[in-house]
């Protein structure tokens, strides 16, 4: 049944081009609501039992020349990446609610991306989720240069040359993994011993492909720039669940297929991971631009589940995997919040420009959004970053003590920067007097009514995503469950020891 | 062997000659005055004249398609094997599904040519292209050298005529020119090459070549015959270094003639060449891999894809007209089907040919939308594709299509023709020795996503330069060579998704 999440969001991208554009944003709407619905109800009627391995959906022979089978699957972790998927969709689509420009295109676009991304969480064919993974690629690329704002189509094509270069490895990893192995099926491929000189190099090849998109560092300069570059909802998808896929693969496919490469190379990623975390909190610290700064924060965290997975134990990849639901969310909400409700009605992302409109009393609705989002995305106990970071550092405390410690002088950083931001965007020195506006910028009225200024799919939108980050923060079994059990039965584990 | 049978056995390829013959014959008697008057008087008042020749040249092409679906019938009807004269006619599962291919793509070429304003005579026109396609025919059903060079010389015969055809235009006649001088070159080479292979071997069929070619050691003068006959082919499917025909007829040529150069011809030259070095040649293979290279043919075809998929690619990315730029990704994407005959074998050579049949698929459509774009700004510069995407949605839709396929984007047909290219090469040799080739080949295919990416970003981003003159009559003129572009989209799309259709197909039609 959740293999209906794909074919509904293809379906509704078909019909976007078809029907007339006052019906586009409505398709889209109950599109994705129909994702997050299938999402839920097979997170509530599928056994936590039977999300242990990674059990068969469908499978049907695709292509006989090559046998590849078009074969979908779900376990505990795939199930996470679906649900915030789901969530981040609906929201994307409630925050362009007034996309004025090409609206049909644009939804058609917007879905595209989304199904593939659902195409990969489910995907237990390698042909098959390297067709989904690709398949991101492109539209993403029309999403940012169509419809983006700043330096859209440098940011634009910069982002789909690193992610085409990453997949270039992928490509080559896979054929190898094929061909080598004789088949394309995950699952009969995790039970394939590789010999350890393929792993030795193949493992890397497959591994850094992956992690280009999940924004690994020195590879991490396409997501500040694109994030940037992109319309909101472009920045809400590629930070909520595109650098996902990155990380998602690496760890169904680079970590699952090679695990003694990973063993030797497990150090490696832990030590980019690391340079990650703090080196893109110490950037972040030093941008102008608000939606720099959620960007350098996205490579930041993502850092987090790099180094989630390079923990190699059960507790760390777990984590990892919460921290891609709760990244997921909270990333959507910080750009939802910059792009949209800031940028939309101040025309500027500049903090130093913020900071003297004194924003907290125009739009005190966004105001209270960007600090639980603020307060999400530091980790303050109550929300999903705290669990997922805190799970994440005990796993690596066992693995890398060293790497925690400098990792808890990023956490500083983290919570510097988004501190700074959020002083900065909504609680600047009031009434500091004259605002030096550019052209074409708006001053906001300070007695302007909140009831026009936010509107109310714009308020739904960020509801969903704060509930998400509350409801996993406060009870975090109700994904860990879930996730471990998926973990555990991944073969990099046992042999790993 | 009576002649009825030989008759009966050659029946598609007399169809298309009868056609060619008929679809000259209207064209002589009916459209000539109305054309000449049109010429001598240059644009008179006369309505009735340009009417006459419009309705002769519809009736041409009419009877010119409804030949070639006769003819795919007659291919249908074939017996599914045959040999005639020790291989000189040859018929298999898979020369009939190459001859319906070869035919099929020139059927869209002809309704490409239906609203091209350029070209006078079309009859003759018409019936060039015809026979160009017998020559295709010819080539694709024959395992003997003597035949495949008349078939050779057939189709380039047809082609150098096709590709000056225009004659009000300075760059068609540059274009037949240079293609004529390449061309005949090349077919100096490779008679010059079959001529040394003859001397080695005695005969000139390819089964009999490969029998004597077992025994033989690999002497200097065999290597002579082969390289020649190699660089006689790398001509004809513009491999680098011997491409530098290619980006001047691709621009200047009519664009139904571009559209049939880089499509048919291909198609038909990866087949030859195909069985020239595969059955051919077999026993003088020599291996490309990485470490272990040993001489033979396939080094050569090894360095030639190589260079192929670099300076096409690299070059590409500089082009500002968008028909010079598919030429030179025509030669990378020379370069990647050759991979298919490097790794040999059957796996390796039905890889090839269904990238090669995806590629012309999609290269006549991505050429039919060059022509509607010409034919609306008058110039198939990047420039004048900005804002086609509001001009004319359907059209950058499947424009898309077309450059996203060519970059190997799922889920469309070119990206799975590379998958079973690179994993046809990477399964050939013994512990990924060809890895170094594929490598190479992504690393091109990453490269050449940018350009076809700034393609789509003149189309879809940019806006247009000036308002588009008379949008609709454009659209009304052109309903029928949108409608072939948008099956050719739409076939691009459906090889993408069920591949097996055409690769199933030619796995099970190899021998």
């Amino acid at each position: 049944m959740i293999a209906w999440t794909i074919y509904i969001t293809f379906a509704g991208a078909l019909l976007l081009l078809f029907l007339p554009r006052i019906f586009a944003r409505w398709i889209a709407l109950l599109t994705t609501i129909g994702g997050l619905a299938l999402g839920l109800a097979a997170f509530v009627c599928t056994p936590i039992a039977d999300l242990a391995h990674f059990a068969t959906i469908v499978r049907v022979p695709w292509v006989s020349a090559l046998g590849i089978d078009y074969h979908l699957a779900l376990d505990g972790v795939s199930l996470t990446m679906v649900l915030v998927t789901g969530i981040s969709a609906v929201s994307t689509v409630l925050f362009s609610w007034d996309v004025e420009n090409r609206q049909n295109e644009f939804f058609f676009w917007l879905l595209l991306v989304v199904a593939g991304c659902y195409g990969v969480f489910l995907s237990a064919n390698l042909f098959l989720l390297f067709v989904f993974y690709e398949l991101v690629i492109v539209p993403k690329y029309f999403l940012i240069a169509i419809f983006g704002s700043t330096n859209k189509e440098y940011g634009a094509m910069k982002l789909t040359l690193y992610s085409f270069f990453g997949g270039m490895f992928v490509f080559i990893g896979i054929l190898v993994a094929y061909v080598t192995g004789g088949t394309l099926d995950l699952n009969q491929l995790a039970q394939f011993q590789f010999a350890p000189g393929l792993q030795s190099w193949a493992f890397p090849v497959l591994f850094f492909g992956f992690a280009v998109l999940a924004g690994i560092w020195p590879l991490h300069t396409w997501a500040p720039t694109g994030h940037a570059a992109a319309p909101t909802a472009g920045s809400m998808l590629l930070a909520g669940i595109v650098m996902k896929l990155g990380s998602y693969a690496g760890l169904r496919v680079a970590m699952n297929l090679f695990p003694q490469g990973f063993q030797m190379w497990s150090k490696s990623i832990a030590v980019l991971a690391v340079i990650g975390i703090v080196y893109a909190a110490a950037v972040a610290l030093r941008q102008s631009d608000l939606k720099f700064v959620i960007g350098y924060s996205s490579v930041s965290h993502m850092g987090f589940v790099l180094l989630g997975l390079a923990t190699a134990n059960v507790l760390g990849v777990s984590g990892a995997v919460l921290q891609m639901f709760s990244h997921g969310v909270i990333a959507a909400l910080l750009f939802a919040v910059a792009g949209r409700m800031i940028y939309h009605r101040t025309h500027t992302r500049e903090l130093d420009a913020l900071a003297g409109m004194n924003l907290s009393h125009a739009l005190p609705f966004a105001a209270f959004t960007f600090v639980i989002a603020a307060a999400a995305s530091i980790g303050i106990p109550g929300f999903s970053g705290f669990v997922a970071e805190i799970t994440i550092l005990i796993g690596a405390w066992k693995a890398y003590p060293l790497a925690v410690w400098i990792t808890g002088a990023g956490m500083v950083l983290v919570a510097a920067f988004t501190l700074r931001a959020l002083k900065q965007s909504f609680f600047g020195e009031a009434g500091s007097g004259v605002v030096r506006l550019q052209e074409g910028r708006v001053a906001l009225d300070p007695d302007w009514n909140e009831q026009q200024s936010i509107t109310a799919a714009e308020k739904i939108g960020a509801c969903l995503l704060m509930f998400a980050t509350l409801v996993v923060g406060v009870y975090p079994k109700l994904l860990l469950d879930r996730i471990m059990p998926a973990v555990e039965a991944m073969r990099f584990l046992k042999s790993g020891g | 062997m009576s002649y009825l049978e030989l008759l009966k056995l050659a029946s598609p390829e007399a169809i298309v000659v009868i056609t060619a013959l008929v679809v000259l014959t209207i064209g002589l008697t009916t459209g000539r005055e109305a054309a000449g008057a049109t010429v001598s008087t240059a644009r008179p008042t006369g309505n009735a004249g340009s009417r006459s020749s419009t309705r002769s040249a519809a009736l041409c092409a009419f009877v010119a398609v409804l030949g070639l679906a006769v003819a795919i019938g007659a291919v249908l009807m074939l017996p599914r094997n045959a040999t005639l004269f020790g291989g000189m006619l040859v018929i298999t599962p898979l020369t009939s599904l190459f001859k319906i291919i070869c035919i099929v793509l020139a059927f869209f070429t002809i309704l490409l040519t239906t609203s091209e304003k350029s070209l006078r005579h079309r009859g003759e026109y018409l019936a060039i292209v015809l026979l160009a396609t017998i020559g295709l025919m010819l080539l694709v059903g024959s395992e003997e050298l003597l035949m495949i060079f008349i078939g050779l010389e057939l189709l380039g015969l047809s082609l150098y005529v096709m590709a000056a055809f225009d004659k009000t235009d300075l760059r068609s006649a540059e274009a037949g020119l240079k293609y004529f001088l390449f061309g005949s070159t090349s077919s100096a080479f490779t008679l010059f090459g079959i001529s040394l292979i003859y001397g080695m071997s005695g005969t000139t069929g390819l089964a009999a070549i490969s029998a004597k070619l077992a025994t033989a050691s690999v002497q200097p003068l065999l290597a002579v015959g082969i390289v020649m006959t190699l660089v006689g082919f790398a001509f004809k499917i513009a491999a680098a270094p011997f491409h530098l025909w290619a980006p001047d007829a691709y621009q200047g040529a009519p664009v139904p003639s571009a559209a049939f150069i880089a499509s048919g011809s291909k198609v038909a030259s990866f087949v030859v060449l195909g069985k020239i070095v595969l059955i051919g040649f077999a026993p003088v293979h020599g291996s490309a891999a990485w470490h272990g290279m040993v001489a033979g043919w396939s080094p050569v075809l090894a360095a030639l894809a190589a260079f192929s998929i670099l300076l096409g690619n690299l070059v590409a990315l500089a082009q500002s007209n968008l028909r010079r730029l598919l030429a030179y990704s025509a030669v990378a994407h020379a370069g990647y089907t050759l991979l298919g005959l490097v790794a040999g074998g059957r796996d390796g050579f039905s890889a090839a040919l269904f990238y090669t049949t995806t590629y012309a698929i999609t290269l006549v459509g991505a050429f039919g939308v060059v022509g509607f774009v010409r034919h609306e700004t008058g110039g198939d510069d990047l420039s004048n594709f900005s804002g086609l995407c509001s001009r004319s949605p359907l059209m950058a839709g499947c424009m898309a299509i077309f450059m996203l396929s060519l970059a190997g984007i799922p889920p469309l047909a070119g990206f799975f023709g590379k998958f079973y290219l690179f994993r046809a090469a990477l399964q050939a040799s013994p512990s990924h020795g060809l890895l170094w080739l594929v490598a190479l080949a992504l690393f091109g295919s990453f490269i050449s996503l940018y350009y076809y990416l700034m393609v789509l970003k003149f189309i879809f981003v940019d806006k247009q330069a000036e308002a588009g003159a008379d949008h609709r009559s454009v659209m009304t003129d052109y309903v029928l060579q949108t409608s072939a572009i948008s099956l050719l989209a739409a076939a691009v799309l459906l090889l993408g998704v069920m591949p097996d259709i055409l690769a199933a197909q030619i796995l099970a039609a190899m021998p």
